[in-house]
């Protein structure tokens, strides 16, 4: 599999200026609207270590809760089922649609079947699959995977909508207007609310004292998906448990404020058990998260809520957008978990990034997503996944940094150093520097000599 | 008298050594005896944060050695400050090592908090200002406050530059947001480390700024590469330079 170029990627984005300039500007205003929930909160850094201490003893005690949620959504009435990978979730979905006679599944934005590749499994096995989440749905589509794990369309502006839309649902293609577009969505949408034979969502949280699932949206898509079918299926990543329902308040005052930037979603929504007459099922997913939790450096990513502060501040992601990552999971949360998926194929992305920790400081469960950044790049260059030319240009700073002698020959004879930093630091690109920045001028002694020649003597 | 070991980064010492300079005369104005190792190169920051640890050991046993005998080692550098203190970890951490590690501030640190010094008399600057906090001193030496998190105001460099005569300070709209430098970053991920650069300098235009000051020279290197392509008529200055009364 081949490497995803995220520098080569970026610079396409950022050629397009229009949608780069909407793109970070939307983000940005969701971070500012961040900024403006949590001032209003004086316990909001006391939440932030709340939220983050009752992750960290869920994540140390996970079997346990794994097993106490199974057996109270059993209780309740849900069927519940296990998967250790991608592949066998898609075939648990499809053993249980199929053996059901069900060929239609309506389902809400979930984060986890676009991981598990969910979609074109079931559509080559003849069924059909409708997003129903608007910006998801615009998403598939256009044939394209969410850029954004909470706002999966935020890097298209409304004209690319209305081709999208004009080309697959038939709207007006001269038509920009937002109203028009969603609501053309909706009615598009609905009738298949109506014959279909399934529902799915993905889960927020799942209550392991009282075996919920809890669903938060804003769109009203999942209660649509959940309580029309005779059968629903919920998806859930393991890491999604936590203990107790009085739980549930801390993450809920937090998860929209860092996402979005309003106190609350529209729907908090508890799915609980069956309604009469149908089945509810519940599939819990492993697919390399006990792996990771076994990672000294990385377990404490799986504390993620997948609220998306940390996208929406990150200066790169805002200036590269989210398919310039190559993987599901972008920003600077997917930096730190896509290696654990594929470390040669994504092994660029931890250095997609200034180490600024802008990141860290949003982040309400306080996973500290630089210093995450900063340890995928030392196993990366152990495993020999650096670029070559970096790892040539690294090994001559060494050498030359560690010698006095050689350090001085490089910077100390005039005009030299202009040729010798720039180079240290590209040496691949010789001009990466240069091409959008002057070259800093060589003075004419450095502070060394300046030193001898005007303290030598003291 | 407090005696201090000078640590000028291998970027200042090849291309500002005026910031060098400042450094050191402020320091000794502020009464500290400052030695300058001779031998000095740079701290292993280049190398480790593009994941070369073993690249950079030689670097980090070499700063070690120049500077295991000071009781304090000054620089006027947040990045530099960051990497000794808290990732030379690419060498035994031997008694030496945790003391150099233990025993190396950034300049408006050393200044602040250990010299306890606020004013500056013989300091004028009478232009309008930005201050940029660059992310290591911001997010990891902890010198101000930053916007992510919900803590009273505070802000060392500002503590130390407000004391200055004539000297005003307009506020970006984003001040917060690193300008792209990232080290190897500016090279390796050039297309967004410029579109950075060039959107903090842009913000700083627009705030009215004649002037950009910072105690990291590593973030003005850049934003002052980016500034004079665009033809932006910002001029940029080290804090060190403006607290030992350079004019202009």
């Amino acid at each position: 599999m081949s490497r995803v170029d995220h520098s080569e990627a970026s610079s396409k984005f950022i050629e397009a200026k229009d949608h780069l300039e909407f793109h970070d500007r939307r983000l940005w205003d969701l971070r500012k609207k961040r900024d403006s929930e949590s001032e209003l909160l004086p316990e909001w850094e006391d939440l932030r270590s709340l939220a983050s201490a009752i992750k960290e003893h869920t994540l140390s005690h996970l079997a346990d809760y794994l097993e106490e949620f199974e057996r109270n959504a059993k209780r309740n009435g849900a069927q519940v089922h296990w998967a250790k990978d991608a592949a066998e979730h898609n075939q648990i979905v499809f053993d249980i649609m199929s053996s059901n006679g069900a060929s239609m599944l309506v389902k809400a934005k979930s984060m986890l079947t676009d991981e598990c590749d969910m979609r074109p499994f079931l559509e080559n096995r003849g069924i059909e699959v409708m997003e129903t989440d608007l910006g998801e749905r615009i998403q598939q589509l256009d044939d394209e995977p969410p850029s954004h794990i909470v706002v999966p369309a935020v890097h298209k502006l409304r004209g690319d909508v209305a081709r999208v839309f004009s080309q697959t649902i038939g709207t007006d293609p001269d038509n920009n207007d937002v109203h028009y577009l969603a609501e053309s969505q909706r009615q598009h949408t609905r009738p298949y609310f109506l014959r279909a034979d399934a529902g799915m969502t993905g889960a927020n949280f799942a209550v392991a004292e009282t075996g919920t699932v809890v669903v938060c949206t804003n769109e009203g898509n999942a209660d649509l998906s959940v309580n029309l079918p005779k059968l629903y299926i919920a998806s859930i990543g393991i890491e999604k448990i936590i203990p107790r329902i009085e739980h549930l308040g801390v993450f809920v005052r937090m998860l929209s404020r860092s996402a979005l930037g309003s106190p609350i979603t529209q729907l908090t929504s508890h799915f609980r058990a069956p309604r009469d007459g149908t089945q509810m099922h519940v599939i819990l997913v492993d697919n390399g998260r006990s792996e990771r939790l076994g990672m000294a450096d990385f377990w404490s990513s799986l504390k993620c809520i997948r609220c998306g502060a940390c996208m929406n501040t990150c200066p790169v992601y805002r200036r590269s957008g989210g398919l310039s990552y190559g993987a599901t999971y972008s920003g600077p949360i997917g930096v730190i978990i896509d290696p654990t998926f594929n470390l040669r194929k994504y092994s660029s992305l931890p250095f997609a990034s200034t180490l600024n920790g802008s990141c860290t400081s949003v982040c309400p469960v306080k996973i500290n997503i630089h210093e995450q950044i900063y340890k995928w790049r030392e196993i990366i260059a152990k495993r020999h996944q650096l670029p070559f030319v970096k790892q040539q240009a690294m090994q001559i700073a060494g050498k030359v940094l560690s010698s006095p002698k050689l350090y001085r020959a490089a910077v100390e004879t005039a005009g030299s150093s202009i040729d010798y930093l720039p180079r240290l630091m590209i040496y691949s690109r010789l001009n990466a520097w240069g091409r959008q920045r002057e070259v800093p001028e060589a003075p004419p002694l450095t502070f060394r000599q300046w030193y001898l020649q005007n303290r030598g003597k003291k | 008298m407090i005696k201090a070991a000078l640590f000028v980064p291998c970027y200042v010492d090849a291309f500002f050594p005026e910031v060098g300079i400042a450094t050191l005369e402020l320091l000794e104005r502020l009464g500290v005896e400052v030695d300058y190792p001779l031998n000095q190169t740079c701290c292993g920051q280049p190398m480790a944060n593009s994941g070369c640890h073993d690249d950079a050991a030689a670097t980090e046993a070499l700063f070690v050695e120049n500077f295991s005998g000071y009781d304090y080692i000054v620089t006027p550098s947040g990045s530099c400050t960051h990497h000794v203190r808290e990732h030379l970890t690419a060498i035994p951490q031997s008694d030496e090592t945790l003391k150099v590690r233990g025993s190396t501030y950034e300049l408006v640190e050393f200044v602040h908090d250990v010299l306890k010094v606020r004013k500056f008399p013989w300091a004028k600057f009478p232009h309008a200002v930005g201050l940029h906090n660059g992310c290591s001193s911001l997010r990891a030496l902890r010198t101000a406050k930053m916007s992510e998190i919900e803590e009273p105001f505070f802000s060392k460099p500002l503590d130390l530059l407000s004391s200055v005569k004539g000297i005003r300070f307009v506020t970006p709209e984003r001040p917060d947001e690193c300008c792209g430098f990232g080290g190897t970053f500016s090279v390796f991920e050039e297309p967004v480390s410029a579109k950075m650069g060039y959107d903090k300098v842009a913000d700083y235009q627009r705030a009215g700024a004649e002037y950009i000051v910072s105690a990291d020279m590593s973030c003005l290197m850049h934003q002052k590469g980016c500034a004079e392509r665009l033809a932006v008529p910002i001029k940029f200055i080290h804090i060190a330079q403006i607290l030992n009364g350079a004019r202009a």
